[in-house]
């Protein structure tokens, strides 16, 4: 078996900023340097890995490419700490080491036959992105998509170029948000969980997936009990502070679950009643 | 396996013979006893209580190396944790043997942890029973252990006074019995009865309890209960509880680098220190020595069990004694039980 504390080499395709400013998130597409490794490496839309670079350390994120994107991986990711800032250093054709896959996924082939709502603020659409692509890429396999989205302004959205992609090729519903009011902004001013009260999605054969800054997660998980939605037809992701990412380093615990293993993704019947989940 | 008789007479022979392997044993170091790769057999000090730092280290380093890599070269070099060959920790307590059997369930479920199971392999443990508590906050018979207890040993040894009783347990224990056997003799048939009224007696002189009944299910329930304020007051927020404790396995992994070449290690983390859940945004999930208090205690006595059937504390004491304000996790516990 092969150590799972030893990373892939791999090599930058592509790297570009989503967002500016001192918090800004730059998204890579990453392929591995031994073409070998593509034929074991699978993942699934939520699914996580460890990216770094010897000598500085590594951090976990969200695969923010779906598996139906062959030849690469993409990862977008904020400038927060050490390992951020190191990493936003490099540019195409550096080399850049990827460990994972890791963690559990977004349960994708339970929800065939369904609606699905994602409902996203700032970089928290980088987990949602591969559950949207992996639906446009198996449009007969889902129902309705519908997309919610916002941001403090629009110039911190990710992924800006896709969703007008999307609100022109009507295959998804796609609804975005800027907090306050700006010039030429034809969308939603507001913030997402009102947004989403605004789009007001039913219920009926339809999963809700939220992802985003834990303040936003409160309050859309509150409005999508309003409009219906039980516990078991919401998910979200959690995140800690993670150093192993295969459930053995302990810090990434709430209760008994370790996200790296057990999670990121949940659904809210598994973590309503765990009081850490939220802290 | 029948148990054989150790002469105490025929114990430094036996280190000797025995320091062909990577040789562990408590030794004693100004005021702490420690356990530690012996050279001279004359080194090991075994008329100890209980060592100030248990041999957890001997299989999870405090610190180890997980691979090497130069600046420059995409080549990234394991450690081969092979090389540091076969390992014997020789007159540990059963408490800490028990601790490593705990542990191996997390270092073994799901992901199997190379570095920690492959030592695990590599290692024989021969136990020494405690013929009086090592410590009056010893409370391992409250937490199915004993101070005769086998669990996570290879090897037995019964302190019978003049001589040991040489007990092996397992497959290693077995082949550690063949390694020795021109040292041992065949155990008198009153020996081995008289063992089991020895311990009952050794259980009898622990002073401190705790019934464990029912506190993996109540934990949740106090999770906002003003006690964990009340507990953590004192707190200094050293770690020493957990870095003596047998059980404790939190890391933490940093990359190294001198003069371009480098390494990733892991190293011991404390739940018990404010960076352990920084996250790099600044929020900190446990911002407060009470929110960490109640971690360590419900990892302990509520995650640990519901994950893997069994609560990772063994009772050494440690915790308790070396504590620098007297925070006492029995003291804890009881009042967990009566909240």
């Amino acid at each position: 078996m092969k150590n799972p504390y030893i990373p892939y080499e791999a090599k930058i395709l592509e790297a570009w900023y989503e967002t500016p400013g001192d918090r800004c998130i730059k998204t890579f597409k990453v392929t591995f340097a031994d073409d070998k490794v593509w034929e074991t490496w699978s993942h699934r839309p939520g699914q996580c890995a460890m990216v770094g670079i010897p000598g500085v350390g590594e951090s976990m994120f969200c695969i923010s490419s779906s598996p139906t994107e062959k030849g690469y991986l993409r990862f977008s990711i904020m400038k927060v700490g050490k390992n951020t800032t190191a990493i936003h250093e490099l540019e195409a054709g550096d080399t850049i080491y990827v460990r994972g896959p890791l963690g559990n996924w977004f349960p994708m082939d339970e929800w065939k036959g369904k609606n699905v709502v994602t409902i996203g603020g700032g970089i928290g659409q980088a987990p949602l992105r591969p559950v949207i692509q992996y639906i446009r890429d198996n449009r007969d396999d889902y129902g309705e998509l519908t997309v919610i989205y916002g941001a403090r302004t629009s110039a911190d959205h990710c992924f800006k170029d896709e969703f007008q992609d999307m609100m022109a090729c009507g295959d998804c519903c796609c609804h975005l948000a800027v907090d306050v009011e700006e010039e030429n902004w034809p969308h939603f001013v507001g913030f997402v969980p009102q947004l989403l009260m605004e789009v007001s999605p039913s219920p009926e054969n339809t999963i809700a997936v939220t992802c985003g800054p834990p303040i936003m997660i409160k309050f859309v998980l509150k409005n999508l009990e309003k409009l219906g939605f039980t516990p078991d037809q919401i998910y979200t992701t959690l995140e800690n502070r993670m150093k192993c990412g295969i459930g053995k380093c302990g810090r990434c615990n709430v209760g008994h679950i370790y996200i790296c293993k057990d999670g990121p993704v949940f659904s809210y019947e598994q973590i309503k009643d765990i009081p850490e989940a939220f802290a | 396996m029948a148990a054989k008789k150790l002469s105490k007479e025929k114990v430094g022979e036996v280190l000797q013979e025995l320091s062909k392997f990577r040789l562990i044993t408590p030794v004693k170091s100004d005021d702490v006893v420690l356990f530690r790769e012996i050279a001279d057999p004359k080194e090991a000090f075994l008329e100890y209580g209980n060592s100030t730092v248990p041999p957890k280290k001997v299989v999870f380093p405090q610190t180890e190396t997980l691979f090497r890599f130069t600046i420059g070269n995409p080549e990234l070099r394991e450690k081969n944790v092979e090389e540091e060959g076969t390992t014997v920790i020789f007159g540990l307590r059963p408490c800490d043997a028990r601790a490593m059997s705990i542990v191996d369930k997390l270092f073994s479920w799901d992901y199997e942890d190379p570095y920690y199971l492959k030592r695990r392999e590599l290692t024989t443990l021969v136990g020494m029973t405690c013929v009086q508590p090592p410590s009056i906050n010893c409370f391992c018979t409250s937490l199915q252990g004993s101070p005769f207890g086998k669990d996570g040993l290879d090897v037995l040894l019964v302190d019978m006074g003049d001589h040991f009783l040489f007990q092996p347990l397992t497959e290693k224990g077995a082949r550690m019995e063949e390694t020795l056997a021109s040292y041992l003799e065949d155990a008198s048939p009153g020996d081995v009865e008289r063992a089991s009224s020895m311990e009952e007696e050794a259980k009898g002189k622990i002073v401190r309890s705790i019934d464990p009944q029912g506190i993996a299910e109540k934990l949740p329930s106090l999770w906002e209960d003003p006690l964990w304020k009340r507990v953590s007051d004192a707190c200094l927020g050293c770690g020493i509880c957990t870095f003596l404790c047998p059980t404790c396995h939190c890391f933490d992994m940093q990359d190294e680098v001198e003069r371009g070449e480098g390494r990733r290690a892991r190293m011991w983390d404390s739940c018990m220190f404010c960076e352990y859940t920084l996250h790099a945004s600044g929020h900190n999930p446990r911002p407060t020595r009470k929110e960490r208090t109640r971690n360590r205690i419900s990892h302990k006595y509520s995650y640990y069990p519901k994950r893997f059937d069994v609560i990772a504390c063994v009772g050494c004491g440690r915790c308790i004694s070396l504590c620098p304000v007297n925070i006492d996790i029995l003291e804890i516990l009881e009042q967990v039980v009566e909240a």
